[in-house]
């Protein structure tokens, strides 16, 4: 038992171990660019109180496209850190009179951008499970995303979706997401972007 | 806590008795041998003292430890006796069983030897447990299922293989001999006889015979890709007198050989037959049509208020089209699904190229947040996100050369799998042009009635391809039109028209292109 019991405890170092290198990891992913990702709006204020003005996406009223709407975006440095902090004001509740495009109850798991510009945004798995379906509601739903990252943050070029840290065939059942995407503008009311 | 005293608790698996099994093959460049396997519950095991030697392992038991040391000079693993895990060089592997004691002898579960076993032996190992397979080293070991289509006239012979694998074609007075360029053949079932077929069996261990029925005449063959990893040979065989089947390669004069190389990368198109063996150039035209009824199974697609589901209004618009289009323009039809089943992307454009149809229509029902939504829209595919590799495809695939029997290259068409949508984009915006139009007339349009989308299901479909959303189950109104017989009808009554016109198109096409 004296073994065993040292092959446990053996499991549990190495478990931490591997835990402490993906927080590495994830924390290397995440770190801020140099350079700051968009100008603050509030340069005399504290700086936790920083925001930025930031180009939000929602459904139009025709519930066929996006329409912007400019938000407040608490400021970060970096573009990983700014492009989450974008993401986490698109899973906020809707301006009045719009309609998220993200189904309720989606959560962000994390963002990183790789050194090509595509931005990898992690989301919990009910941004799958309570999607409505339809092709109209996933295109709105994808590029609301996308649209948000690429149009805000030059530095983003395209935008891929994870679920659950997972590369997924689609949300639900439509939209291709097994590469980063793009921007596309026509999905946004004309004058949106 | 109470999580590890449970991992600590669990019963060994040597308080069950095991019993004995058909064996594991095990293939390596020195060949074939079995190792005994046992099951013990519901868990395969292997026998140790047969696979160490086979991978030079010293195996040594130590019990005060509750642990067996497996060792190669100087690298070790260590199994717990008491759990699923080994540690070897500091990290921890998870196992489906610990090892189980059978008399003096020990067992352990198949995933050790890839997982354990063979990292310490420096071993490239695939262990394929629906094979009852172990094969060591860089070995070419292709499974191959055997399959004969119980319909017919013409006999026709499905062999899959996996990975894909060249290999030439010999006919001989009573039989054709199937010779693949491999190490060995991992064969799985054989489901063959009847027709022109008495029966398949292996020949020898690199070749399959099949052998011919009396009434036997000519053969045809072609290979498609199944997807990435895996081809389909299909051999196609008439009677003496028959006419010739169509769509395949023909035979050359026999006796002879036909050999095949697998491609580099899915190819949709013809396969690098001899230069004897191409199919026979045939004229453009619709003459297979594969409809796509989206979703299905547990991916329910969208739902209206009123609990109508996307998967059945598709489903029963596709067998509503698939009818008119039989009845009416004597075309071949196929559903990607006929039924209430989870179909993935890629096997829905593998049945449309698989079958070289000519259009692929998919068919869904929308849903927008906003009830007000409506309208049908039609859309093909755009070139979003798939880079500059799918937008040189829209000029034409890449041109290959790959060596014939006898010598020399013939150029192939090599076609990326999620590129051959890409180079029918003219023609799936042409036809998705005269749908929309024939739509027009019959059901209410979106705003947006023509779109671009980067959709899942057309990307690797190698023909035009269109998606229609057929009205949004989002607005209730819509949502009782899509139950309604009138407007499936109307919407199968719109495409049908569409096709027409566009076979019309094709064939003016062709005719202007004649001298």
């Amino acid at each position: 038992m004296a073994v065993s019991t040292r092959i446990l405890a053996l499991t549990l170092i190495t478990a931490a171990a591997v835990g402490a290198g993906s927080w590495a990891t994830v924390r290397y992913l995440n770190r801020p660019a140099r350079g700051p990702a968009a100008a603050p709006s509030g340069a005399g204020q504290p700086e936790a109180v920083r925001r930025i003005k930031a180009n939000l996406y929602y459904v139009a009223a025709d519930g066929l496209r996006l329409t912007v709407s400019e938000r407040d975006v608490i400021y970060a440095e970096g573009t990983s850190e700014q492009a989450r902090r974008i993401v986490e004001a698109l899973l906020e509740p809707a301006p009045e009179g719009l309609v998220s495009a993200l189904p309720p109850g989606t959560a962000l798991r994390g963002v990183f951008v790789g050194g090509r510009g595509d931005a990898y945004v992690d989301f919990s798995g009910s941004l799958r499970t309570n999607h409505p379906g339809g092709s109209s509601s996933e295109i709105l739903t994808v590029y609301a995303i996308v649209s948000a990252l690429t149009v805000n943050l030059p530095a983003i070029t395209s935008v891929q979706i994870l679920i659950e840290g997972h590369e997924v065939d689609t949300l639900a059942g439509h939209v291709d997401l097994r590469r980063p995407l793009p921007n596309a503008p026509q999905w946004a009311e004309k004058g949106s972007t | 806590m109470s999580i590890i005293a449970a991992a600590l608790c669990a019963a060994p698996l040597d308080a069950q008795s095991p019993r004995a099994i058909a064996p594991y093959s095990v293939v390596s460049a020195e060949g074939r041998r079995t190792v005994a396997a046992a099951m013990v519950g519901d868990q395969e095991m292997l026998r140790l003292d047969e696979l160490a030697p086979l991978l030079q392992l010293t195996v040594r038991e130590d019990r005060a430890a509750k642990a067996l040391t497996v060792s190669r000079g100087t690298t070790v693993v260590v199994l717990s006796l008491d759990q699923g895990l080994a540690s070897m060089g500091g990290k921890i592997l998870s196992l489906s069983a610990p090892p189980a004691r059978d008399g003096s002898r020990w067992l352990v579960p198949p995933d050790a030897v890839s997982r354990a076993l063979a990292p310490i032996a420096g071993v490239r190992t695939d262990v394929r447990k629906a094979s009852r397979l172990i094969v060591l080293g860089d070995l070419r070991l292709p499974r191959i299922t055997v399959q004969q289509d119980p319909g017919g006239p013409p006999t026709r012979i499905a062999i899959e293989m996996a990975p894909r694998t060249a290999y030439t074609i010999v006919q001989e007075p009573k039989r054709l001999l199937v010779r693949f360029d491999a190490d060995g053949l991992d064969l799985g079932p054989i489901t063959a006889g009847g027709g022109l077929v008495e029966s398949v069996s292996a020949a020898d261990p690199l070749t399959l015979a099949i052998a011919l029925d009396k009434d036997f005449g000519t053969f045809r063959a072609a290979t498609v890709p199944i997807d990435a990893a895996s081809s389909r040979l299909v051999i196609e065989l008439t009677a003496a007198g028959a006419p010739a089947p169509s769509g395949l390669a023909r035979a050359p004069a026999q006796p002879a050989a036909t050999p095949s190389a697998p491609p580099a990368a899915p190819a949709p198109a013809a396969m690098p037959d001899a230069p004897a063996a191409l199919p026979p150039a045939q004229p453009p035209g619709v003459r297979t049509i594969v409809i796509d009824p989206g979703h299905g199974g547990d991916e329910q697609g969208t739902r209206g208020a009123g609990g109508v589901l996307e998967k059945d209004v598709v489903l029963d618009v596709a067998r509503r089209l698939r009818s008119a289009l039989d009845t009416r323009l004597g075309v071949r039809v196929l559903l990607t699904r006929d039924d209430d089943r989870v179909v993935p992307h890629d096997e829905r454009a593998s049945i449309a190229n698989n079958n070289k149809a000519d259009l692929f229509i998919s068919l869904h029902a929308n849903s927008s947040p906003s009830k007000s939504a409506k309208g049908a829209e039609v859309f093909y595919l755009s070139l979003d996100g798939l880079g500059s590799e799918a937008r040189r495809m829209v000029e034409g695939p890449e041109a290959r050369p790959v060596p014939v029997l006898g010598g020399g290259t013939r150029d192939i068409d090599l076609i990326l799998w999620d590129m051959a949508q890409a180079r029918h984009l003219n023609e799936s915006a042409a036809f998705a042009v005269l749908v929309e139009e024939e739509l027009r007339r019959r059901v209410e349009m979106s705003p947006n009635p023509i779109q671009q989308a980067p959709f899942r299901v057309l990307v690797a479909a190698n023909m035009p391809a269109v998606l229609v959303e057929m009205g949004f189950l989002s607005n209730p109104e819509q949502e009782g039109q899509l139950t309604s017989d009138d407007f499936k009808n109307r919407v199968v009554q719109s495409l049908v028209d569409a096709i027409v016109r566009y076979r019309g198109r094709i064939e003016a096409q062709a005719a202007s292109r004649l001298p």
